[in-house]
């Protein structure tokens, strides 16, 4: 992927190995989800700009025919973007979304900025992908040229990769407070 | 794997239309219950008019089942039509008809297309064809599909407009010729 091919300059996302930056967000105009929740299992965060984007199978409503492929791997997935809890909820209805999305709205894109993926000139999050293993450290992220959704291939093979890892990981979880980082 | 590559290319297992040996493949997936499909069909039928036998179109499976509730049936319609060796004839006749995808309008166009009936209504129970419409869906998540219509050329993602026709036709017509260029 070229350069010119990002309007303005290029956000600085997390990268992999970064511990996730803990969140609490509202899922629901009633409930609030925390990071931290997911921790045992691998996490797919979606950053996008905004609901209702005027396409049918957009990005949120292609993950949500991918789901199935996503659970076959025990990942959570979690849509993020500034818009409030009623429209997410709108949204969600109309396209019979089944994974949440939050509402990233007061103070507006803060946990976008916490992983870099906030447009300040727009006041929207950035088309950012992030995979968490299931120690809440960033394995994979993706920074999408703003118009082009980018499809959930690179999801998959993050997820692929955390899989192999994870085989060898789980049969030394008695050393689970090791501190140094595996490969 | 790099990103927005077909995968797998091109095989005799696709639904192909054009020779075998046109410098440009174009392969869409896409979804028969999809507005947007229904546009770009036009565009395409448009496409093969003006690049003849420089153009091989390949159609692959890509229903949005959760938001199009006919278009896993549809799909599934056009491979059992393709085992009677129709699958254009249905798959033009699914386009045209966007908004009467249901059981008994498929049954009907199988017949106005001439297939055997009681084959039909067998292969269009067939795991077997459910299997094929999954595993094409899947190639597309592979291959980096982001939503319906999403475009191959010669393997490569095509992240421009397609709803330009000129603008598809000129870019369809530069890949013939790089094509054309390198092979020479």
């Amino acid at each position: 992927m070229k350069e010119s091919d990002f309007a303005g300059p290029p956000a600085k996302i997390l990268g992999a190995g970064t511990p996730a930056p803990e969140f609490t967000l509202n899922t629901t105009p009633d409930q609030v989800l925390s990071l931290s929740e997911l921790r045992g299992r691998p996490v797919i965060l979606v950053f996008y700009p905004a609901d209702w984007s005027p396409v049918c199978g957009d990005q949120v409503a292609l993950y949500n025919e991918i789901l199935p492929e996503f659970r076959e791997y025990g990942a959570a997935i979690l849509g993020i973007s500034v818009d409030g809890v009623w429209c997410h909820a709108a949204f969600a209805r109309d396209r019979k979304l089944h994974f949440p999305l939050l509402s990233d709205f007061e103070p507006k894109g803060a946990v976008a900025r916490l992983y870099g993926a906030y447009r300040e000139g727009e006041g929207i999050s950035d088309r950012a992908l992030f995979v968490l293993d299931a120690d809440g450290i960033i394995r994979w992220s993706f920074l999408s040229p703003i118009g082009v959704n980018p499809g959930a291939d690179g999801i998959l093979n993050a997820l692929e990769s955390l899989d192999s890892r994870s085989a060898p990981a789980r049969a030394e979880s008695f050393r689970a407070d090791a501190p140094e980082m595996r490969p | 794997m790099s990103e927005g590559q077909l995968t797998p290319p091109v095989t005799a297992r696709d639904h192909a239309a054009g020779p075998e040996e046109a410098p440009v493949t174009l392969v869409e997936y896409g979804d028969y219950e999809c507005p947007y499909c229904g546009m770009a069909y036009l565009i395409v039928k448009e496409a093969q008019r003006e690049l003849g036998n420089e153009l091989r179109f390949v159609f692959r499976n890509f229903p949005l089942a959760e938001a199009h509730p006919y278009a896993r049936a549809a799909a599934q319609a056009a491979e059992a039509a393709a085992a009677q060796g129709k699958f254009w004839e249905m798959h033009d006749m699914l386009f045209e008809h966007q908004d009467a995808l249901e059981a008994e309008d498929l049954l009907a166009y199988a017949k106005s297309i001439g297939l055997d009936m009681q084959q039909f209504a067998r292969d269009l129970a067939d795991p077997a064809y459910t299997k094929r419409v999954r595993d094409d869906f899947r190639s597309g998540v592979t291959s980096g599909v982001n939503g319906t219509p999403t475009f191959f050329m010669n393997g490569e993602r095509y992240d421009g407009s397609w709803a330009n026709k000129a603008a598809f036709i000129n870019r369809l017509r530069e890949a013939a010729r790089q094509a054309a260029e390198t092979s020479a």
